[in-house]
């Protein structure tokens, strides 16, 4: 019998960061080494504890690190609770990959990238991030906007400081919600943020962060003179096959986990609004 | 055609069973039918459909998927599937033979589900034609004749005759097999009963329910129809409807811990459920208008959108018989055309 | 009575007593009504119905319509009553936001039962002085009314309205019904035939939920086989323990409360007589604690919500269990 996509690989936790207070990144290799799949920029898995549950995780790393995957995971529910209390060593169950993928080697090509992301919503875009800073030559100036709660509420804060803001031709502006002592950085909201930046209307957008965050700042992008088809999104829904057979994450007829997560707001625009 | 006598119906089913598992419609004790495994003495239902469809066969409400063994940090993962036995459906009618097409649109679609595939591969469709409509079928709806089935191999009742005739190789094959039982015999019977259907089926109720109005195109219209608060108003958010249709198959994974390990499975869900899209931060669709909107929605505009205009229902009329509320797709239908 | 009901309803709408009406609604055949909410006198001319197959109890209903601004009008059979008697006890409605209608009980028809006897292709149902007359595209078919009444009606326990602000139709008495015959009978058995009994009844079930979603003295918010928090929700059995449970501990936590509306065993599509788990607790209760009927009043304090010295001690529970 062929293999069936709803039975797992296992994997082995190799490596733990502490994000934020509620945010770990998940280092997960083969258990005989190496990746347990290749993956596109925006695609997700499938991880379980099983007995706890399994849910849908996007794949954090890039698809050019070719030695492990990453999942940066936000406590907020039993298994991600179980999920922050595992050491390293332990084996979790993983299937995917996962959906489409941002068009990396398509649209985004040759493009001005600006990427806006909040709070968690910075994981999925990460994969994408680390991609096209490798993949250099392939794309114009990159700007990430990226604004959190607090300082220490900020995803990947390492990364972006040793690495992303050292890059030549990487724009990383960051912001965060109130005034705390040790930032001398921006603070406000995104969406505010984006119209002080005002960043060129010929750079392709890319954009992942809580609903209401996603809701102010597209509105800002189109004040800006942005058109819905310049902006990409990413979706999260209820989900169980991943495979657009369970029939629970449909938006009109397209199912998130097949035909999505990643959408250009044109293409949402002519879906129900049901998510 | 290749036809045998009534009265040698049991003999048929002895020797079809003799080889196979072989399933048929048969009485209930509460005057219900349901599909049973043969046992020698069996008779079939007279009532013209089971009261739950043959989906079960391939889609079954629970199913095992995987087993794990959890050991300190360790998982390991056991793939339980087995090769499944051949085995035949005896009696199947057009409308529930039609759903096996559609849920192949979305089972056997890359990734090729294969706990489904398994069932389907080994499972051999004898349909039934139907000769005594209720009023509450509308199959016709749906572009199916319940006079000419669908499925591997057809079968009509005539006069005092079975007449069997293959629609595909698997078809065919069985056919082969029960060929010493079966004599050629003229169809003027069968021609003039068929005959006699159709006209029944015109007089049908439901005979002019029309699909002319649903469709994929009709997404953003419908979705925001002001029908829908009236239509899901009575609705119990139960999932009976869902349950007993043979096209709808939403399903769920869940772990069962077995105490020597843990079991996966899945079963059937049904989107009328008020946790079936909630998530750990919220829900899209937060009361029954929304949910009740999604099963119709499903049905009648995303299926055709994603299946060349195929819909996702066959007109069996389970929903219209066993809805606690009587509230079904037929009376949606007339109300969203109804502008 | 369909006429006056729709003509009382419409006087109490256009005088403003009342902003809606709940009832019921025709279908596309003769037997398919659904519950419904009526705001307007041409929705009413058009669409309610109160005749043979009106057994749907629309009481459940009222915990959201009554809350709702302005009054409603329930039009509501003396079965439908208790229910209702028992939510305004829980402060499940607002009752005062409710202008009942007591309107005549039952027999009400089953028209799984006239398909069981093989009849299709219905297109009409008549009762002519109690001879069910059903227009099929085959032919007319006859029978008796009696043999086609939904069994919850056959065990009728009470033709009286214990609440209602308004009757039409006579005022009927609490019936010395034969309602604990099957109990009973299964009390009777021995252990092992009791389980065999309801492992085959409850084997049928398909975990649809209509039982529960019907029944008006479950009114949980979330149900905790809805709620993943709780650890047993479920959507179907894992194994045949959790087959039984579901049924088993929802009848546990409807006792006391429950009416005995018979609505559970009404929407079972697959026919099991849920409602016996449920006489099997109030024919108890009766024994152990005195005669009580849930939703007579809505002051009495139920047996198992109150302690007295003279309760029946649990080792009478124990005893009770020894065969």
């Amino acid at each position: 019998m062929n293999n069936d996509t709803l039975i797992p690989y296992v994997g082995v936790v190799t490596d733990i960061r502490i994000d934020t207070p509620d945010v770990k990144t998940f280092r997960v290799e083969a258990p005989e080494g190496g990746k347990l799949f290749e993956h596109m920029p925006g695609q997700c898995a499938m991880l379980s504890i099983p007995g706890v549950g399994e849910a849908m995780f996007s794949i954090t790393s890039s698809p050019t690190n070719k030695e492990f995957m990453e999942f940066s995971i936000k406590k907020c529910g039993c298994l991600t609770e179980w999920l922050h209390a595992m050491e390293v060593g332990q084996m979790i169950t993983v299937r995917g990959p996962y959906g489409n993928a941002f068009p990396v080697e398509t649209e985004l090509k040759g493009k001005d990238l600006l990427f806006i992301a909040g709070g968690i919503g910075l994981a999925p875009l990460r994969s994408v991030i680390n991609y096209v800073r490798d993949k250099r030559e392939n794309y114009g100036d990159i700007q990430i906007i990226y604004g959190s709660r607090s300082k220490d509420d900020l995803v990947d804060y390492q990364e972006i400081l040793n690495e992303w803001m050292t890059d030549d031709g990487v724009e990383v502006d960051l912001t965060i919600d109130n005034a705390q002592e040790g930032w001398d950085g921006h603070v406000g909201f995104v969406p505010n943020y984006v119209k002080e930046l005002d960043p060129s209307i010929n750079k392709t957008v890319l954009i992942c962060g809580p609903p209401i965050m996603i809701k102010f700042t597209l509105a800002g992008l189109k004040e800006l003179g942005f058109k819905e088809t310049q902006v990409y999104t990413t979706m999260e829904l209820r989900m169980k096959c991943g495979v657009g057979k369970c029939g629970r994450c449909n938006i009109g007829n397209k199912y998130v986990c097949k035909d999505g997560p990643v959408f250009r707001f044109d293409q949402l625009g002519e879906l129900p609004d049901e998510y | 055609m290749l036809r045998i006598s009534a009265d040698k119906l049991d003999s048929l089913f002895e020797a079809i069973a003799a080889k196979q598992a072989l399933y048929i419609p048969a009485d209930r004790e509460d005057g219900e039918a349901e599909y049973k495994k043969y046992v020698s003495g069996m008779k079939l239902t007279s009532r013209l459909n089971t009261l739950r469809s043959a989906k079960d066969f391939f889609f079954p409400q629970t199913e095992d998927i995987v087993e794990f063994r959890m050991d300190g940090k360790k998982i390991e993962v056991n793939d339980i599937r087995k090769e499944c036995e051949d085995f035949v459906i005896f009696g199947v009618r057009a409308c529930d033979a039609r759903s096996f097409t559609i849920l192949d649109k979305v089972y056997l679609v890359d990734p090729v589900d294969s706990f489904y595939k398994n069932r389907r591969d080994h499972g051999t469709v004898v349909t039934m034609a139907c000769s005594r409509p209720a009023e509450t079928c509308f199959c016709q709806t749906f572009g199916i004749d319940p006079t000419a089935p669908e499925g591997d191999c057809a079968c009509w009742k005539a006069g005092n005759y079975y007449y069997f005739k293959a629609n595909t190789e698997k078809g065919q094959v069985f056919i082969d097999s029960i060929a010493g039982l079966l004599e050629e015999g003229d169809t003027a019977e069968l021609d003039s009963t068929v005959a006699r259907t159709r006209e029944i089926m015109k007089k049908l109720p439901l005979a002019n329910l029309s699909t002319e109005n649903f469709g994929g195109d009709k997404l953003n219209e419908y979705f925001n129809s002001d029908k829908w608060a009236e239509l899901s108003e009575s609705c119990l958010g139960c999932g009976t409807c869902t349950f007993v249709c043979p096209t709808c198959q939403c399903y769920d994974i869940k772990d069962f811990n077995t105490g020597n390990g843990i079991k996966r499975y899945r079963c059937w869900d049904s989107c009328m459920y008020s946790d079936f899209t909630k998530m750990a931060h919220g829900n899209p669709r937060l009361t029954q208008l929304e949910r009740f909107r999604q099963r119709f929605m499903h049905k009648l505009v995303y299926f055709p959108a994603n299946n060349n205009g195929e819909f996702g229902c066959v007109g069996c009329g389970r929903c219209l018989s066993k809805c606690p509320i009587s509230m079904n797709i037929v009376k949606v239908m007339k109300a969203l055309e109804d502008k | 009575m369909q006429k006056a009901m729709i003509e009382r309803a419409k006087q109490l709408l256009a005088d403003g007593t009342v902003k809606r009406v709940i009832g019921w609604k025709r279908g596309e055949f003769a037997y398919d009504i659904t519950p419904a909410v009526f705001e307007t006198a041409d929705e009413l001319d058009r669409d309610f119905v109160f005749d043979d197959f009106t057994a749907a109890n629309v009481s459940k209903y009222l915990v959201k319509e009554s809350r709702k601004e302005g009054k409603v009008l329930a039009f509501l059979k003396p079965c439908d009553t208790y229910s209702l008697n028992q939510l305004t006890k829980e402060h499940r409605v607002d009752r005062d936001n409710i202008y009942v209608i007591g309107v005549p009980g039952g027999p009400k028809l089953d028209i799984e039962k006239i398909k069981a006897k093989g009849i299709t292709g219905i297109t009409n149902v008549r009762n002519e002085n109690y001879t069910i007359k059903v227009e099929t595209i085959y032919g007319t078919e006859e029978l008796p009314f009696y043999e086609a009444i939904m069994d919850k009606c056959a065990s009728c326990k009470s033709k009286k309205h214990v609440t209602y602000d308004e009757l039409m139709g006579e005022e009927g008495d609490v019936l010395d019904s034969n309602r604990f015959d099957m109990v009973e009978k299964l009390e009777n058995m021995t252990s092992q035939e009791r389980y065999d009994f309801w492992r085959s009844e409850l084997s049928k079930c398909i975990r649809c939920n209509a039982c529960r979603n019907v029944c008006p003295a479950c009114t949980c918010e979330n149900c905790v086989f809805d709620n993943p928090k709780s650890g047993i929700d479920n959507k179907a059995p894992a194994d045949s323990f959790e087959e039984n449970m579901f049924h088993i501990i929802r009848a546990f936590h409807v006792a006391g409360r429950c009416t005995d509306c018979g609505e559970c065993s009404r929407v079972c599509p697959q026919h099991i007589p849920l409602h016996l788990l449920n006489r099997k607790f109030i024919k108890d209760i009766n024994s152990l604690y005195g005669e009580y009927q849930a939703g007579a009043d809505t002051t009495s304090k139920a047996p198992l919500n109150e302690y007295t010295t003279d309760d029946c001690e649990a080792s009478i529970v124990h005893e009770r269990g020894v065969e």
